[in-house]
């Protein structure tokens, strides 16, 4: 395990003895306002790679990283179209249509007449279209949302370091990733100590 | 710290002085004992009261299995149903359990679109409750069909006989509701529990609960950049929620409305229904969290605050309920069919009178209590009047059900309905099966969602000594401190977006 801890600030770099591969740094914090400052200059300094780790969703944090507004609402509307297009043609197909299609199987419409109800009798059909409009919204947003998200995941370098698991309980993380174009082991780590963080260490690619 | 948890002295943080906000979060100030407080329910072994009832649930849900086995073995004969009578028993627990599920939908939809941030503290088992009670509903229509290893034709399935369902009738648009629901609402409560089950697997101590967290909680590791895109889809679900609870209870009551017996063929059913669902749903989750809160000593999460707003919604949705019976009662007169008055005089008076009876005292007199402070903050008193409503509410479904069906047009073809000990055995079971349902959930499970309350605290605001950044509730002294250290120590600054 390579540490850093205020007491040894003096020292120059942080060891790191070990043969594996860098991840990135990580900056650990105590409230919520010092991650929030301390996210504005990570940002400013021009790190691209780069993410804060945080219990619960910090008002205003996503904003002072400068994340763009996430494009999922819209794929969500496209998939809502979808199930209401799908509901439409699947009950007109079913009980509507004299004709067969080739879907999985060999299917044919059955032209249902009952009650002297017309054969296309879209008002009836309303409350299963709106179902399945929401049902695929709910799927496609959650779904997309992992998908974008990169999860669901079994392992991540992070989830491998121990001080890290205070991420879900109560302390704030900043870490910023080797691929970094800007990262330069010496220069971030004195970039990380400018930040105000209460530890500074190594994460391992393990 | 003093923790009112411990003991029986319940701390009263219903009163909300102008420009202050009440806590939400009594004794605490620091996240990490917000975390340990809900973990270590799943984490150590249950009270000993735990396992009683889990015994005691456990055998219920097991004659459930016997009764389902039995019936399905020899046939719906085994219930006390009858021609005319041919809905009773099964159908009203069904119509029972789904009403339970849309208090839960109600808490994590409605109230989150309404920024209600008191939700926090009790949305996950009241999600919870919605899952397991959709659970017991889906059993009753599944098992009413007659023959169930049928039960797969109520779905658009392409079959040899080239048949397909009658897309006209509402017992299949029930069928997509119930289901789409009970998926909606499955994947809400998954996805608002996935950072806790990370807590709970960055917790975990044996190999096995780390594995297990581990893969529930699929890889969260927090990342704003991952809270975001959260944030924006549990916004999306919350928005899709709430139409889906107001149209599955409503299309539910079309199962009724839109036949032509007298009772069901009424326009104001969708919103009576859905009126009566959260009614009941607020008083079944009253009735969960008051043991629950008792027992895992969660006190200062689920407060007198949240179960006196629970009662307040009780007292509102009771009040509809009661406009609902009054309303139907004038239009059968008024409409002047004579089948439909018949109907209703025959509800109030006629061979199922103390059914109609029982119903309106435990749903319009019983909710009146809470009009009184004393009552919405009595904890023995609120759970009784919570019990009264569940019981009136299953009441209001059969009363509906039953009468409106054993006394319909022709007097010739009148008859009784009387339960036999399979009904009655099906009904307590499905209890049984919602209780065992809900102890594991409460044993295994993150109970309260730990990041949503951690966000609702004073502390969590990233701009201490600003309400939430805005300035709305202006400066208090010292701008580094937070809020609560520098006004009087139960209050948090109102923010203009608490307001909406």
């Amino acid at each position: 395990m390579t540490t850093f801890s205020p007491q040894t600030q003096t020292a120059p770099r942080l060891p790191n003895n070990s043969s594996l591969p860098l991840y990135g740094m990580m900056a650990e914090f105590e409230t919520p306002a010092q991650i929030m400052e301390a996210a504005k200059k990570v940002n400013a300094a021009g790190y691209r790679f780069w993410d804060c780790h945080v219990p619960f969703p910090v008002h205003g944090l996503d904003k002072a990283m400068g994340i763009k507004r996430t494009i999922l609402p819209m794929l969500v509307f496209g998939a809502g179209m979808t199930g209401a297009i799908v509901g439409f043609c699947l009950q007109a197909f079913t009980n509507a249509a004299s004709f067969s299609i080739w879907a999985l199987v060999w299917v044919t419409g059955y032209p249902f007449l009952i009650s002297g109800k017309p054969l296309m009798s879209v008002p009836a059909w309303i409350p299963i279209i709106f179902e399945l409009t929401i049902l695929l919204s709910a799927l496609s947003a959650v779904g997309l949302m992992f998908l974008m998200n990169g999860l669901p995941r079994l392992s991540h370098p992070l989830l491998s370091n121990n001080r890290f698991r205070r991420a879900t309980d109560d302390r704030f993380f900043i870490v910023i990733e080797s691929r970094d174009p800007k990262f330069l082991r010496s220069k971030t780590e004195a970039f990380m100590k400018t930040l105000g963080a209460k530890h500074i260490e190594v994460v391992e690619d393990r | 710290m003093s923790n009112s948890s411990k003991g029986f002295i319940e701390t009263d943080n219903t009163q909300q002085p102008t420009g202050s906000r009440a806590p939400l979060v009594l004794n605490m100030h620091k996240f990490g004992e917000v975390t340990h407080q809900v973990c270590r329910v799943a984490e150590n072994r249950p009270p000993m009261a735990w396992y009683i009832a889990f015994v005691i649930c456990l055998g219920m849900m097991g004659f459930l299995g016997f009764c389902v086995t039995y019936l399905i073995f020899t046939g719906v004969g085994v219930w006390g149903l009858n021609n005319p009578v041919m809905w009773a028993y099964d159908i009203t627990n069904f119509v029972f359990w789904v009403g339970i599920g849309h208090a839960g939908t109600l808490i994590s939809a409605i109230l989150f679109l309404f920024r209600q941030k008191w939700r926090t503290g009790i949305n996950r088992f009241a999600e919870a409750m919605t899952i397991f009670a959709v659970v017991c509903a889906g059993l009753f229509p599944g098992i009413h069909v007659g023959r169930v290893w049928l039960a797969y034709w109520l779905f658009p399935i392409p079959n040899s006989m080239e048949m397909w369902p009658q897309f006209r009738s509402p017992l299949l648009w029930d069928v997509f509701a119930v289901s789409t629901y009970f998926t909606v609402s499955l994947v809400f409560w998954y996805v608002g529990m996935i950072p806790d089950l990370a807590t709970l697997r960055d917790r975990a101590k044996g190999r096995f609960q780390q594995f297990a967290y581990g893969l529930a909680s699929i890889g969260w590791r927090g990342s704003m950049r991952h809270w975001h895109r959260y944030e924006v889809a549990y916004l999306l679900l919350a928005a899709l929620a709430t139409p889906l609870v107001l149209s599955v209870h409503s299309v539910v009551s079309f199962d009724f409305a839109v036949s032509q017996v007298p009772g069901w063929h009424t326009t104001i059913f969708p919103p009576y229904f859905v009126a009566g669902a959260i009614f009941s749903g607020f008083a079944m989750v009253v009735s969960l969290a008051v043991p629950a809160r008792q027992l895992f000593g969660l006190k200062d999460l689920i407060t007198m605050r949240h179960l006196d707003n629970m009662n307040k919604i009780i007292l509102l949705t009771g009040c509809m309920v009661g406009y609902a019976y009054s309303m139907e009662f004038f239009i059968a007169w008024y409409s002047g069919a004579m089948y439909e008055k018949f109907a209703f005089v025959n509800r109030a008076f006629g061979q199922y009178w103390w059914a109609y009876w029982i119903m309106v005292s435990c749903n319009v007199i019983t909710p009146q209590l809470f009009w009184f402070k004393a009552v919405r903050t009595s904890i023995p008193l609120m759970f009784i009047l919570s019990i009264f409503v569940n019981v009136g509410m299953w009441f209001e479904r059969f009363v509906i059900i039953v009468t409106s069906l054993a006394n319909d047009f022709l007097p010739s073809s009148w008859d009784q309905f009387v339960p036999t000990w399979v009904d009655i055995g099906t009904m307590v079971g499905a209890f049984g099966l919602f209780g065992t349902l809900f102890l594991l959930f409460c044993r295994y499970l993150p109970m309260i969602a730990i990041a949503e309350v951690k966000a609702v605290m004073p502390e969590a605001n990233p701009h201490p000594g600003h309400a939430d950044g805005h300035h709305a509730g202006g400066h208090h002294g010292d701008d580094h401190g937070f809020p609560s250290g520098a006004v009087p120590a139960l209050r948090e600054p109102r923010s203009s977006e608490d307001s909406l």
